[in-house]
């Protein structure tokens, strides 16, 4: 084995290419221009396009229509960008756009600070679309999972055909860390299941037992519709309150009903704890440190490290939960994914420490709320 | 063929809409052309326009207000072959601007149709950015204070190739738009209508007043010559073809031996220029070629070229979780910038911390044991501080050794730059700066 030093925002990319992407659109943006940097070396000479937007809006709008003609597409921005895109991504989530998208969090709120890292978008990356329909969110907490969770990014956006973020933080993206290619740990490569010639092809029809229509190229030998519109199975307007809802119901079961299919997470049962900490991105790094190093103490802790963090794997935390009197949930914001523990474990003492400061919460400042339980 | 009209959706536009006519004409190019479905998408905005794409039986793609060029322009990339229609309104075009005024720059091989009936149909005939000044419209008197827009001369001034304005009531509009899908590159037409639904319920237009204004208007310059390049994607294409594929990852083994086991965290402080970045890189090279796992954070102003940098780099034996520094082994101070954004750290320091700084730095007082190195006298010069620095470091047998700076320096340059920084290196060990 060897080490190879990279920086995770080029691991993305690297990851990236790994999943099939062929097509990448963006605009400069602390942090996320190096995965743009990285997609402009790696795809042009390979055949694909890598393409510079005149903003945020064109970037994704791009990849809209890379995607829908067979392309496998990713765009990569931070919070401000993320919030040029919100229009189009609730367009990707109602029209099942398969794409990925990067989130490389910065310090917000609006323009914040470029070179500072935060979680603040943890909720506007499910909430921020029109229609409140559920997304994918994976959240990498190192340079391995930058690579590893992209290709698994890019593989749910095929099986779903839906958005995929990755919730990245400057504090992974920008980091060089060394990482062993050789020992990752990678996924299959998944294409989008297209649809047979056998019958009549409807670009939003289902089969009866599937939840995710078969697609088509735009450009092929069959005629292919696709739509920002309400629409029904045959992609024409539809104002039929029965069609509606069963398209809406569709949207959201896809998801919630498959998310122990795609819930990816880490943890550290220290045994004799009483406490576990949750906590995910850059932070579950500083509470590994926190929770090994009270591990020969009297307060121990154990620790679930959250990479799937939409649709919310309640079945997950809720089992990992039961054993602890108490949880402590860490997060580079002011208070966000903790409101989802909050409504999954009604009863449980949940303890929170949060940081909005441009710095990474310490291993320390969790040790502290482990042990003033 | 006689039509690409889908006949099972006839046009719903209300009665007098010029958009139907140009529906038609359209319906009459592409046929003329004898284009079949499975060869055309069209692409359409939101608006009366945005009903396009489901009178005919092509491929289609309706998006959101004002990005069908974006959507159009991710479908060309990725099918060249493919003929790409995009009709927007004049809504579309104002909302839009950025993308117009970039599609133009870009000449990427697409038709865009605008339906310019100078007002929001849909939405109640609010002005937009074609409107005249002395139209009344369902924005009040808004619209008599912005001027309307000559989206022509506009896109000409941004670089589209072809550009042309037509009545939809002339004679000519089939072979016109057959002449713009036909255009190797991006081709634009302003195609004037009357929107009976809203706009001339208030305002006198007729296709003889269509006609008066538009002969009216100011001669478009020959954009056809003076934009004359290739198309966008054929262009694209042939750069990519040239390039390279880009080396894979580089995989560094395990050839030397770490002084110590353990975790070590190193800082260094400079000034733009000091090339303490790659100072940074390069420790995290060396412990790599021992073996060790390694992480390096920087920081910097935007102005690249003044004021701080900083770069943070932790070494150790065992995987690396807490990126942050929590209490160095080293600290290289060779800049006043660097030095004033980690006081706090430096007057922080454990009584085991060393800190190798360049002479005339001011640290605050800690109970760090501190070297001085004297580069001026040495005729180093500052950007080959941070490098002498880790010399130094690596004569300490500190957290690297000569044989890990060594190889991470032929991992990091290319060979006349190895030469230069070896050579850089033994001068500074001739000049006993390396000495304790």
């Amino acid at each position: 084995m060897g080490l190879t030093l990279m920086e995770g925002n080029e691991a993305i990319g690297w990851g990236a290419m790994a999943a099939g992407c062929n097509f990448f659109a963006g605009y400069p943006i602390t942090p996320a221009t190096t995965i743009y940097n990285t997609m402009l070396r790696l795809l042009p000479p390979k055949g694909g396009v890598c393409l510079q937007g005149e903003d945020e809006i064109a970037s994704i709008g791009f990849c809209l229509g890379a995607a829908m003609s067979g392309m496998k597409a990713m765009t990569a921005t931070s919070g401000p960008g993320i919030s040029l895109y919100s229009e189009q991504i609730s367009f990707a989530i109602g029209s099942e756009i398969p794409i990925v998208i990067v989130d490389v969090q910065r310090l917000g709120p609006s323009t914040g600070s470029a070179t500072k890292g935060a979680d603040g978008d943890i909720q506007f990356l499910q909430w921020g679309n029109s229609g409140g329909l559920p997304v994918i969110v994976l959240s990498p907490v190192d340079v391995r999972d930058c690579h590893v969770l992209t290709m698994h990014a890019f593989n749910l956006a095929e099986q779903y055909r839906c958005p995929v973020f990755l919730a990245a933080n400057k504090e992974v993206s920008m980091t060089r860390e060394t990482i062993d290619l050789e020992g990752l740990d990678l996924p299959q490569v998944v294409e989008r299941r297209t649809a047979g010639a056998d019958h009549p092809f409807m670009p939003f029809g289902v089969k009866n037992d599937e939840q995710v229509p078969d697609f088509l190229p735009i450009g092929g030998q069959r005629l292919v519709r696709q739509t920002s519109s309400t629409h029904g199975a045959d992609g024409y307007i539809t104002t039929d309150p029965g069609q509606i809802a069963a398209m809406q119901a569709r949207l959201d079961g896809k998801l919630k009903k498959n998310v122990s299919a795609f819930t990816f997470y880490e943890e550290c049962r220290v045994p004799g704890a009483d406490t576990l900490v949750i906590a995910y991105g850059v932070t579950a790094r500083a509470a590994l440190a926190a929770v090994k190093k009270m591990q020969q103490g009297n307060s121990k802790a154990s620790l679930l490290i959250l990479k799937t963090l939409w649709p919310v794997p309640e079945e997950l935390i809720r089992e990992k939960a039961a054993p602890y009197r108490r949880v402590v949930m860490a997060e580079m914001n002011l208070g966000q994914y903790v409101r989802e523990l909050q409504r999954l474990l009604p009863g449980k003492k949940i303890d929170f420490l949060g940081q909005m400061n441009g710095e990474m919460i310490k291993p320390g400042q969790i040790q502290e709320v482990i042990q003033h339980g | 063929m006689d039509s690409l009209l889908n006949t099972s959706r006839p046009p719903v536009f209300c009665p007098g809409c010029s958009h139907e006519q140009v529906l038609h004409s359209l319906d009459q190019a592409l046929t003329g052309m004898g284009l079949c479905g499975e060869e055309v998408v069209i692409v359409s905005d939101i608006g009366c326009s945005g009903l396009f794409d489901t009178f005919f039986n092509t491929h289609a793609f309706h998006g959101l207000h004002g990005r069908a060029l974006t959507y159009a322009t991710g479908i060309k990339m990725a099918r060249p072959d493919l003929k790409v229609i995009v009709t927007m309104g004049d809504g579309g075009l104002g909302i839009g601007g950025a993308h117009v005024l970039s599609t133009c720059r870009r000449n990427i091989d697409l038709t865009l149709l605008v339906l310019n009936n100078f007002n929001y149909g849909m939405t109640g005939g609010q002005c937009s950015a074609t409107t005249p000044q002395d139209a009344v419209v369902g924005s009040g008197f808004l619209n008599r204070l912005e001027k309307p827009l000559d989206i022509c001369q506009v896109a000409g001034a941004a670089g589209a190739g072809y550009v042309s304005r037509i009545s939809t009531y002339d004679k000519g509009l089939v072979e016109g738009l057959k002449d713009a899908i036909a255009f190797d590159g991006f081709s634009l037409v302003d195609v004037w209508g009357i929107c009976p639904g809203r706009y001339t319920r208030r305002n006198k237009l007729s296709p003889k007043s269509i006609e008066a204004d538009l002969a009216k208007l100011p001669e478009l310059g020959d954009y056809k010559t003076r934009n004359a390049r290739a198309e966008y994607g054929r262009a694209y294409r042939q750069e990519a073809a040239t390039l390279q594929p880009a080396a894979e990852p580089v995989r560094i083994e395990a050839t030397c031996t770490p002084p110590a086991p353990g975790r070590w965290e190193v800082v260094v402080l400079g000034s733009a220029g000091q090339r303490i970045i790659t100072a940074g890189e390069l420790l995290c090279l060396a412990g790599a070629s021992a073996g060790c796992h390694a992480a390096q954070k920087s920081d910097y102003p935007i102005t690249v070229m003044r004021g701080h940098s900083v770069s943070e780099i932790i070494l150790s034996d065992t995987g690396i979780e807490y990126t942050g520094i929590e209490n160095p082994s080293v600290v290289i101070a060779l800049a006043p910038e660097g030095v004033n954004r980690r006081k706090k750290m430096l007057a922080g320091l454990s009584p085991e911390a060393w800190v190798i700084k360049a002479s005339g730095i001011e640290l605050p007082s800690c109970p760090a044991s501190v070297i001085q190195v004297d580069f001026k006298s040495g005729k180093i010069k500052p950007q080959d501080w941070a490098l002498v620095a880790l010399a130094v470091l690596a004569g300490m047998n500190r957290v690297l050794t000569m044989d890990m700076l060594k190889a991470a320096m032929k991992l990091r340059f290319r060979k006349t730059e190895y030469e230069a920084a070896i050579a850089m290196v033994e001068k500074a060990a001739a000049l006993q700066l390396l000495q304790l």
